[in-house]
């Protein structure tokens, strides 16, 4: 009698931990570089290419200059 | 190019809190939940200064230094962004940072802080780029879609600057040396390195 308690309950506690959720550390995942777009959009600025990177770099240098300096925008 | 900066030209901003605006809209932020927020130093005193403040995306960060799950990572063009299904909600960082940026939702039971938020320079997050579930988590990549951060772009006085660190440095300094004045940037030593002063 004994013998199928202690079974019993083996099995109960070998059971309970089939439905434990895997608490590893799983780590950050991968994040694709800006240049890579995001597909098409009606919101992607135009005047790049997507996945080159140096479009995007002067793409972005040029808004910079353009949207944020005022004394370049008031001498064109 | 170098790498992403914000400067906020402290003569130039009129606490108009357009850039806070700005970035609750363009990233659906939730109410209580603050990335950007405009400081004013002496309000009511003449000479009153006002900047506008979120995550500075520091170089040696100390958020990334603390964290206890390393939730955090720095991407090629210096921006720290975070891991919200990494991110424990510990607010460790939140102590750590000089900037106030980390955010906490509290929606919580038991006054649990949920998972942390922050400015992403508009850069999302490590989701597929322009995906809905980026979107949710991180807010819109404006980077990804060739545009610079909203705040600074919706900044009527241009008072915050955002971008390639020498290209707002250069714009920064021309400033200056036509004004005469105003050459500190605020919080540029803490998050960039004292040692490079107030440039890129």
């Amino acid at each position: 009698m004994i013998t199928r308690i202690l079974i019993a309950s083996g099995m109960v506690l070998a059971l309970a931990a089939c439905g434990e959720k895997p608490q590893g550390m799983g780590g950050i995942k991968q994040d694709a570089a800006p240049y890579t777009g995001v597909g098409k959009s009606q919101y992607v600025q135009g005047g790049w290419t997507t996945g080159d990177k140096g479009s995007w770099e002067q793409q972005l240098k040029a808004r910079a200059q353009y949207g944020q300096n005022d004394y370049s925008r008031a001498s064109n | 190019m170098a790498r992403m900066k914000f400067i906020c030209d402290a003569e130039r901003c009129i606490e108009c809190n357009g850039c806070v605006t700005a970035c609750k809209n363009e990233h659906e932020v939730p109410w209580g939940v603050n990335r950007r927020r405009v400081v004013t130093l002496n309000d009511g005193v003449p000479g009153e200064k006002s900047i506008s403040v979120a995550c500075m995306h520091c170089s040696d960060a100390p958020c990334m230094a603390v964290c206890p799950v390393n939730c955090f990572y720095r991407t090629d063009e210096g921006v720290v962004l975070h891991d919200k299904d990494v991110c424990i909600g510990c607010g460790y960082c939140s102590y750590a940072c000089p900037f106030g940026a980390p955010q906490f939702p509290s929606q919580g039971t038991f006054g649990v802080r949920g998972k942390m938020d922050k400015c992403t320079f508009c850069a999302g997050g490590p989701e597929e780029h322009g995906s809905q579930t980026e979107f949710e988590k991180y807010g819109r990549n404006r980077l990804a879609e060739g545009k610079l951060p909203a705040c600074a772009e919706m900044c009527s006085t241009k008072a915050l600057l955002a971008g390639d660190g020498d290209t707002v440095a250069d714009i920064f300094r021309s400033r200056v040396l036509r004004r005469g004045k105003g050459a500190e940037v605020w919080g540029w030593g803490t998050a960039y390195g004292s040692s490079n002063g107030g440039k890129a």
